[in-house]
C-alpha cells in the first residue's frame, strides 16, 4: 500500500515531464495524457482510502521512507511520504477537483495551440500539490509548497505574451515568496530547537518542551515559529498582508483559477496551519495572530468582492474570504482545525464549480469578464445557470447545503473561543456571512438576471487588462451570440454543484468529518456562550439580510453597463482597499529608487575609488616619466649622483 | 609507483592545449575538435579520481609528492579530499560544454591571412585555464598553489581582452575598449591580491620552515608550530584577501561585472563557474586549516562583508540593464552566500557551501550559456532589446527558465539543497545573520523573473520575430546541465557523501563544534 | 716610489673620464673617456694588489680588460651604425628611447 503514495505522485510528475519534453508530436493527444495521469492519481488515492477506511482510527496513518535526501552531519533531511486521515482529505480533493478540471479544460482550451503545455503545466501542479501534502517533514513539505507556486507562476503568466499576465504571476511568485521565507525561518528555527524537521518528531518535542522544566521561557520560541508559519501561510492563502497577488492571479485561465486559486492551492496555508496545529496549540499568542489575520481577511475580501465588476475578480475577493473563515478556524485550536478542514473540502467544491461557471460563462460571451456586459444569461446557458446558482446558494450557507453546515459551524466556533474575543471574532464572522450573501447575490444577478445588456454593449476597451487573448481568434469585436458550453466542460460543473449540494450534510450529519479528522487534528467541543440554534438562527438571518440588500440595488433597478463613481469605500473596495497602491508606493517606487541609487553608488563610489587610485598611480607615473629624457648624459649625471651619495653614505656610516 | 593520477588529470589538458594551438591556421575545425576530446578525455580522468577516491579513507589521497626547489622546502606535492574532488570534477564536467558553447565565438572574421589563428588560440587558453584550475585543487603545497593560482590570470586576460562579446550599443569600437578596460581590471585586481598573498606565503614560510600545507596544519594541530596572534592574523589576511578578490566579495567585486560582460557568454561561465571557485575553495583549504584561530577571530567581519554581498548583490541585479552584468551580479550575491557558509563554521554551512560551489557551477552555467546563445541571435546585451522570445523560441525560453529558476533556488533544483544548508548552518550559530541572508531570495526572485518576463514574455518584438529556436549543438550544451540540476536537487547524496567528511576534517581544524538543540527530538 | 701615488693617478684619470663622459657629446669622445674610467680602475686594482700583496686585484684588472674588449667591439659597432644611420655622433641626438 505505501508504494501507492509515491505512485500517486509519481503519475503526474510524469505526465508533465511528457507532455514538456514530448513537444509537437503530443499536441493532438498531450490533454488526454495529462488527464488520463490525473485520473490515475484519484484512483490510486480512492484506491488508498478504501484501504484505510478497512483500518481503525488510530493505525491509519501510512509511513514511507523512500531515500536519504539531504544527508550532512548532524542534518538529516529524507524524502518520506505520510498519509494520513489529513493528507488523504487532501488528496481526494485535489486529484478528484483536478480530474474534474483537467477534463473541463479539454473544452476550454480548445482553441489555444499551446494546450499540451498546459496539460503539462496542471499536471507539474497536481505533481507538487500531492507532495504538499503527503510529504512527512517540513523540508519535503516546502519542496511542494514552492513547486506549486512554480505552476501557479507558470499557469497565471500562461498567455505571457500579455504584458499584465506576465506580470501578475511575476508579483504572485514573489509576493509568494515572502511567505516562503516565513516557511523557510520556521524550518531552521525547528533545526535549531529541535534538531529536526520531520512532523512526528517535531511534535512529540513540542510536547516535551512545553511540558519540560524550561517550558516557560520555550514558549516563545514556539511562538516565533508559529508565526512565521503563519507568514507562509499568509502568502500561500493570500491572507492579509500577503493578499494582494490573487486578484491579479485571475489573469490565469479560468480553470486554473478554479483549480488552484479557489479550491486546493490557496488552501495550502489551513493545511500548513492544520497540520502545524501542536506547534500552535501550545503557542497561544501564535494563535490569537491566525484568529486576527483571517477575521481581518475574511471582512477584507468579503468588501473587495462587493466592488469587482470583473466576474472573476469578485470571485477571488470571495475565496480570499472564504479561507479566511478556515483561517480563522485552524486559529481557534482543536475546536477548530476539524471545521476550517471541512470548510475547506466544501468549498472547494463549490468555489470550483463557481470558477468554472465563470468559465463557462466567458467561454459563450466571447471572453467578456465584466459583469455590467452581461445580463440574463439564464436563458442561453441554463446548465450554466443551474450549477452556478447551486453553488451560489452553497456559499452563502442556504440551510441545507453544504456552504451552510461548515460556516455555521466556523462562526459557531468563534463563538465559542469566549470573552471579548470570541465575541469580536464571531461578530466578524456573522458580520462576514451578511457579506457574502450580498455580494455573491450581486454576482448571480448581474449575470443570469436582469436585462441582455450585451446586445449593445460597446466593444471591450483594449485597456481592458481582462480581456483574454483567445478573444481575437473568436472575434472579439462581434456581438456576443451567448451559449451553453460543450458537454466536456459542463459534466464537470454538474458534478461540482451536485458535491456543492451534498457534501456539507455528509459531513455534518452525525459529526461523520470531525471523527475522521479526529485522531489527527484532536477535537474539543466549543461551547459558544449563545446556544448553538441562535447562532444558527442568526447566520440565516444576516445571510437573508445580504441578499435583501443586493436584490433592492441589482434586482429591482437596471444595472448601468458603465459603473457609476460609487462612494469612498466602493472605489477603495474597487482598488483592493488601496493596498496595492501602498506596495506600489512603498515597495515598487522605492525598490527602483534602491536599486537605481545602489547602481549609481557601486559604479562611482566602489568602483571609483579604484579607479581613483589607478588615475592616482597613473598621474604619479606621468610625473616621473618627464625624468626619463632620454639624454644619456643626464642619466649618467644622476649615476654619478646615486654613486657619490652612496660612497658618501658608506664613509658616513663608518665615521659614526 | 603508482599512476600519477592527479598529475595527469592536470598534464593532460596542458598538453591538449599545446596541441590545440599548434594546429596550423586552415585546420580550424579540427582544433575544435581536438579541444572537445581533450576535455571529454580530461572528464574521464576527473571520473576515475571520482572513482578511486575513498570518502572513508585517509583525508589527502591520490598523493604525489616529489622535490622541487629543494632550498626553499617548496615540494610538488598533490592530493585530494572530498571537496578539492567535487570541484574537480565540476571544473571537468563544464569545460566541454564551455567549448561546445563557445564553438563559433572564435572564428575569425575574415579568413584571408594564413598566419592568424583565433580559434586555435581560444580553445588552448580554455584547456590551459581547465589545467591550472586543476592543479589548483589537487596542489597540497602553498607554494605550488600560489604559482597557479597566479598563472591563471594570463590566459584568463587573454580570453577576456582578446575574445570577448561583439556586441555592444555603442559599436565595436567601444566594445573593444570596454573589453581591454575589462581586462585590465580583472588582471590588475587578482595581481594586486596575488601580490599581498605572496608577501603572505613568504611571511608563511618564515615562520613554518616550508611550505607543505599537511605539515604546517599538522603542526598547528599537535601545538609544535606556535604562532603570535598578531603573525597568525596578518598572515591570515594576506590569504583572505587574494582569495577575496577571486571570489569577489564585496568591496572587491567591481572587475566581476566588467569581465562577465564584456567576455563572450562561454568565457563569463569559465569566469564565475571554475576559476572563481578556486577563492572559495582555497578559503576552506588554507584559510582555515593554516590560521583556525584567526579564521574564528575574523568570522564576524566576513561574515558582515559577506551579508552586504548578499544582499547587495542582489539589489544591483535588479537595477542591471544588460543581461550578462544582470547575472555577474548575482553571481556577487551567490558567492556571498558560499562565503558566509564557510565561515558560519557548521557542518551544515560549510558542507552546504561546498554543495553551493558545485551547484552554482552548474545553474550559472546553465543560465549565462543559454543567455549567451540568446546573445549570438540579436547581437545585443540589452535587456530592453528582447521581449515575447519564448513565443518565437519556446525550448530557448524553457530551458533559460529553468536556469533561472536554479538561480533563485527553486526547491527540486540543486542550489536549493546547498543554500538551505547554508541557511540553517548560518542560522543555527548566528540567527540574525541567517535572517537577513534569507532576504536574499526573495530579491533572487525578483531579479530573475523581471529577467525573464523583460526578455521572454510580452509581445514579440520584431527584431526576435524570425530568431530560431535552439540547435542540436545547443541544446547538446543545456540539455545535460539541466538534468544535473534536476538530479542533485533530488538526490544530492552522493556529493555529500565525498564532501561531509572532508567537512568533518576541517570543523576539527578550526575547533569547532555544532550548535546542539535545546530539546533532543525522540527518533 | 710609493704604491699610493697610483692610486692618486687612478683616481685623477677617473675624474678626467668621468668629465669626459658628462660634458662631450660626440659619442666616440665619450666612449673613450669611458675606456679612461675603466682603466683607471685597473690600474687601482693593479695598485692595490701590489700595497696587499695579494694577486686578486691583478687578476680582476684582466678580466676587466677582457670585457673592456668585448665592450669596444659592441659599443663602436652601435656608435657606427648610429652614425650611418642619421649621419651624426651626438649623443644628445639619440634621445628617442624616452617614453
Amino acid at each position: 500500500m505505501e508504494n501507492l503514495i509515491a505512485l500517486l505522485v509519481a503519475a503526474p510528475l510524469l505526465g508533465a515531464a511528457v507532455l514538456l519534453c514530448g513537444g509537437r508530436r503530443l499536441d493532438a493527444v498531450g490533454h488526454w495524457i495529462g488527464t488520463a495521469l490525473a485520473a490515475v492519481s484519484f484512483v490510486l488515492g480512492v484506491v488508498l482510502f478504501a484501504d484505510m477506511l478497512g483500518k481503525s482510527p488510530e493505525n491509519r496513518t501510512l509511513m514511507q521512507h523512500l531515500f536519504s535526501w539531504i544527508p550532512v552531519e548532524g542534518f538529516q533531511a529524507n524524502v518520506g511520504f505520510q498519509l494520513d486521515q489529513l493528507s488523504m482529505t487532501f488528496v481526494l480533493l485535489i486529484t478528484g477537483v483536478g480530474s474534474l478540471i483537467h477534463l473541463y479544460s479539454i473544452g476550454y482550451m480548445e482553441h489555444d495551440e499551446r494546450r499540451r503545455r498546459f496539460f503539462g503545466y496542471l499536471n507539474l501542479f497536481l505533481a507538487a500539490m500531492l507532495l504538499l501534502v503527503v510529504a512527512d517533514n517540513y523540508l519535503l513539505l516546502y519542496v511542494g509548497w514552492e513547486g506549486v507556486g512554480l505552476a501557479s507562476y507558470l499557469l497565471i503568466g500562461f498567455w505571457q505574451h500579455k504584458p499584465s499576465a506576465a506580470t501578475a504571476a511575476k508579483k504572485a511568485f514573489l509576493v509568494n515568496r515572502v511567505g516562503d521565507m516565513g516557511l523557510s525561518i520556521a524550518i531552521m528555527l525547528m533545526f535549531t530547537t529541535f534538531g529536526t524537521f520531520a512532523f512526528g518528531p517535531v511534535f512529540q518535542a513540542t510536547g516535551a518542551l512545553t511540558s519540560g522544566a524550561d517550558a516557560p521561557g520555550s514558549e516563545g520560541k514556539l511562538t516565533a515559529i508559529g508565526l512565521m508559519l503563519l507568514l507562509a501561510a499568509c502568502g500561500k492563502s493570500a491572507q492579509v498582508p500577503l493578499q494582494s497577488w490573487l486578484g491579479d492571479a485571475m489573469e490565469g485561465p479560468t480553470p486554473v483559477s478554479a483549480l488552484i486559486h479557489a479550491a486546493t492551492m490557496v488552501t495550502a496555508g489551513v493545511y500548513l496551519i492544520v497540520r502545524s496545529g501542536d506547534i500552535f496549540n501550545a503557542a497561544p499568542d501564535a494563535q490569537l495572530a491566525v484568529t486576527v489575520v483571517g477575521a481581518v481577511t475574511l471582512l477584507f475580501g468579503a468588501i473587495v468582492g462587493c466592488a469587482k465588476d470583473d466576474i472573476k475578480k469578485a470571485l477571488a475577493g470571495s475565496t480570499m474570504s472564504q479561507i479566511g473563515y478556515m483561517v480563522l478556524a485552524a486559529g481557534l485550536g482543536p475546536i477548530g482545525y476539524a471545521f476550517a478542514i471541512m470548510h475547506l473540502v466544501t468549498h472547494g467544491f463549490f468555489k470550483a464549480g463557481l470558477f468554472l461557471g465563470a468559465g463557462s460563462v466567458m467561454h459563450g460571451m466571447n471572453d467578456e469578464v465584466d459583469m455590467r456586459k452581461y445580463g440574463g444569461l439564464r436563458k442561453y446557458m441554463p446548465i450554466t445557470f443551474v450549477t452556478f446558482g447551486l453553488g451560489y446558494l452553497a456559499i452563502i450557507g442556504f440551510p441545507g447545503l453544504s456552504g451552510f453546515f461548515s460556516k455555521d459551524k466556523i462562526i459557531e466556533a468563534a463563538f465559542a473561543k469566549g470573552g471579548a474575543e470570541g465575541w469580536i471574532l464571531g461578530g466578524a464572522a456573522l458580520l462576514g456571512a451578511a457579506i457574502t450573501a450580498f455580494y455573491m447575490t450581486r454576482v448571480m444577478l448581474m449575470t443570469f438576471f436582469g436585462e441582455e445588456r450585451w446586445r449593445h454593449a460597446p466593444t471591450p476597451s483594449p485597456a481592458e487588462p481582462s480581456v483574454e487573448p483567445a478573444a481575437e481568434t473568436r472575434g472579439a469585436h462581434a456581438e456576443p451570440h451567448p451559449h451553453e458550453s460543450p458537454k466536456v466542460m459542463t459534466i464537470p460543473m454538474i458534478v461540482l454543484a451536485v458535491g456543492s449540494v451534498f457534501a456539507g450534510a455528509f459531513f455534518g450529519i452525525g459529526e461523520r468529518f470531525v471523527k475522521w479528522l479526529e485522531p489527527v487534528t484532536g477535537f474539543e467541543h466549543g461551547h459558544p456562550p449563545v446556544s448553538a440554534l441562535t447562532v444558527t438562527l442568526s447566520t440565516v438571518a444576516v445571510m437573508v439580510v445580504g441578499v435583501g440588500f443586493a436584490y433592492a440595488q441589482y434586482g429591482r433597478r437596471p444595472v448601468p453597463v458603465v459603473a457609476p463613481r460609487g462612494s469612498l469605500l466602493t472605489r477603495a473596495a474597487r482598488r483592493d482597499l488601496l493596498q496595492d497602491d501602498f506596495n506600489h508606493v512603498v515597495l515598487v517606487r522605492g525598490g527602483e529608487h534602491l536599486t537605481r541609487s545602489l547602481v549609481y553608488v557601486d559604479h562611482t563610489l566602489v568602483d571609483g575609488v579604484v579607479n581613483g587610485t589607478a588615475a592616482t598611480m597613473g598621474g604619479l607615473s606621468g610625473r616621473l616619466r618627464r625624468l626619463q629624457n632620454g639624454f644619456a648624459r643626464s642619466y649618467a649625471v644622476s649615476m654619478f649622483g646615486g654613486a657619490a651619495v652612496l660612497i658618501a653614505a658608506t664613509l658616513l656610516m663608518r665615521a659614526v | 609507483m603508482s599512476f600519477p593520477l592527479l598529475t595527469a588529470t592536470a598534464v593532460l589538458p596542458a598538453l591538449g592545449a599545446i596541441a590545440t594551438a599548434a594546429v596550423p591556421a586552415a585546420k580550424r575545425t579540427a582544433a575544435k575538435w581536438l579541444a572537445l576530446v581533450v576535455s571529454l578525455a580530461t572528464l574521464a580522468l576527473a571520473v576515475t579520481v571520482l572513482v578511486r577516491f575513498d570518502p572513508d579513507g585517509a583525508r589527502y589521497q591520490l598523493t604525489e609528492s616529489h622535490a622541487w626547489i629543494p632550498e626553499f622546502g617548496v615540494r610538488y606535492e598533490l592530493g585530494v579530499d572530498g571537496i578539492a574532488v567535487a570541484l574537480i570534477a565540476l571544473t571537468a564536467v563544464l569545460i566541454p560544454f564551455i567549448i561546445l558553447a563557445g564553438w563559433h565565438d572564435a572564428d575569425p572574421l575574415e579568413t584571408g591571412s594564413k598566419r592568424w589563428r583565433p580559434t586555435q588560440g581560444f580553445f588552448a587558453l580554455i584547456l590551459a585555464v581547465e589545467a591550472m584550475v586543476i592543479i589548483s585543487f589537487e596542489a597540497t603545497d602553498v607554494f605550488l598553489f600560489y604559482i597557479f593560482f597566479e598563472a591563471m590570470l594570463i590566459p584568463m586576460y587573454f580570453l577576456i581582452g582578446g575574445f570577448g562579446d561583439r556586441a555592444h550599443e555603442h559599436g565595436e569600437e567601444t566594445a573593444a575598449t570596454q573589453r581591454s578596460y575589462a581586462a585590465v581590471k580583472f588582471l590588475l585586481y587578482n595581481l594586486v591580491g596575488g601580490l599581498i598573498m605572496l608577501a603572505a606565503v613568504i611571511g608563511l614560510y618564515v615562520v613554518a620552515g616550508n611550505f607543505s600545507l599537511t605539515e604546517i596544519a599538522e603542526a598547528r594541530a599537535n601545538g609544535s608550530l606556535n604562532m603570535a596572534t598578531s603573525t597568525e592574523r596578518w598572515l591570515f589576511l594576506g590569504f583572505f584577501f587574494a582569495f577575496a578578490v577571486k571570489a569577489p566579495l564585496w568591496p572587491l567585486h567591481t572587475w566581476l561585472p566588467n569581465a562577465m560582460g564584456e567576455a563572450t557568454a562561454p568565457v563569463a561561465v569559465l569566469i564565475t563557474a571554475v576559476v572563481d571557485k578556486v577563492g572559495t575553495f582555497a578559503m576552506l583549504r588554507f584559510c582555515l586549516q593554516l590560521f583556525p584561530e584567526a579564521s574564528k577571530w575574523a568570522t564576524p567581519a566576513i561574515l558582515v562583508l559577506a551579508l552586504i554581498s548578499i544582499i547587495y548583490g542582489a539589489l544591483l541585479a535588479v537595477g542591471q540593464r544588460d543581461i550578462k552584468r544582470l547575472v555577474a551580479y548575482a553571481s556577487i550575491s551567490h558567492f556571498g552566500f558560499i562565503i558566509m557558509g564557510i565561515f558560519a563554521m557548521t557542518s551544515q554551512g560549510q558542507s552546504g557551501a561546498t554543495l553551493y560551489m558545485v551547484n552554482h557551477g552548474i545553474s550559472t552555467a546553465a543560465l549565462m550559456l543559454v543567455a549567451g546563445f540568446l546573445i549570438s541571435r540579436r547581437g545585443s546585451r540589452l535587456i530592453a532589446d528582447y521581449g515575447g522570445v519564448q513565443k518565437v523560441a519556446p525550448v530557448l525560453a524553457g530551458t533559460f527558465l529553468i536556469g533561472g529558476l536554479a538561480t533563485l533556488s527553486l526547491p527540486g533544483l540543486a542550489p536549493f539543497v546547498s543554500e538551505f544548508l547554508v541557511l540553517v548552518g548560518t542560522f543555527s550559530r548566528y540567527p540574525v545573520v541567517g535572517i537577513i541572508a534569507t532576504f536574499g531570495i526573495v530579491l533572487a526572485a525578483l531579479y530573475t523573473l523581471v529577467l525573464y518576463q523583460r526578455t521572454m514574455t510580452g509581445p514579440v518584438k520584431a527584431e526576435v520575430k524570425h530568431m530560431p529556436d535552439l540547435r542540436v549543438r545547443e541544446l547538446v550544451v543545456v540539455a545535460p546541465l539541466v538534468v544535473l540540476l534536476i538530479f542533485l536537487g533530488v538526490y544530492p547524496k552522493p556529493v555529500t557523501d565525498i564532501v561531509n567528511p572532508a567537512v568533518k576534517q576541517t570543523m576539527s581544524d578550526v575547533h569547532k563544534k555544532d550548535p546542539q538543540p535545546e530539546v533532543e527530538a525522540a527518533k | 716610489m710609493n704604491p699610493v701615488n697610483y692610486l692618486y693617478l687612478a683616481a685623477l684619470l677617473f675624474t678626467i673620464g668621468a668629465t669626459g663622459v658628462l660634458i662631450r657629446r660626440n659619442a666616440i669622445v665619450v666612449f673613450m673617456c669611458v675606456e679612461l674610467m675603466l682603466n683607471a680602475c685597473n690600474l687601482a686594482f693593479v695598485a692595490f694588489s701590489r700595497m696587499h700583496g695579494n694577486l686578486d686585484g691583478q687578476i680582476i684588472a684582466f678580466f676587466t680588460m677582457v670585457v673592456a674588449a668585448a665592450e669596444v667591439v659592441v659599443g663602436l659597432a652601435i656608435i657606427v651604425s648610429v652614425f650611418r644611420a642619421r649621419h651624426s655622433a651626438s649623443v644628445d641626438d639619440a634621445s628617442l628611447m624616452k617614453l
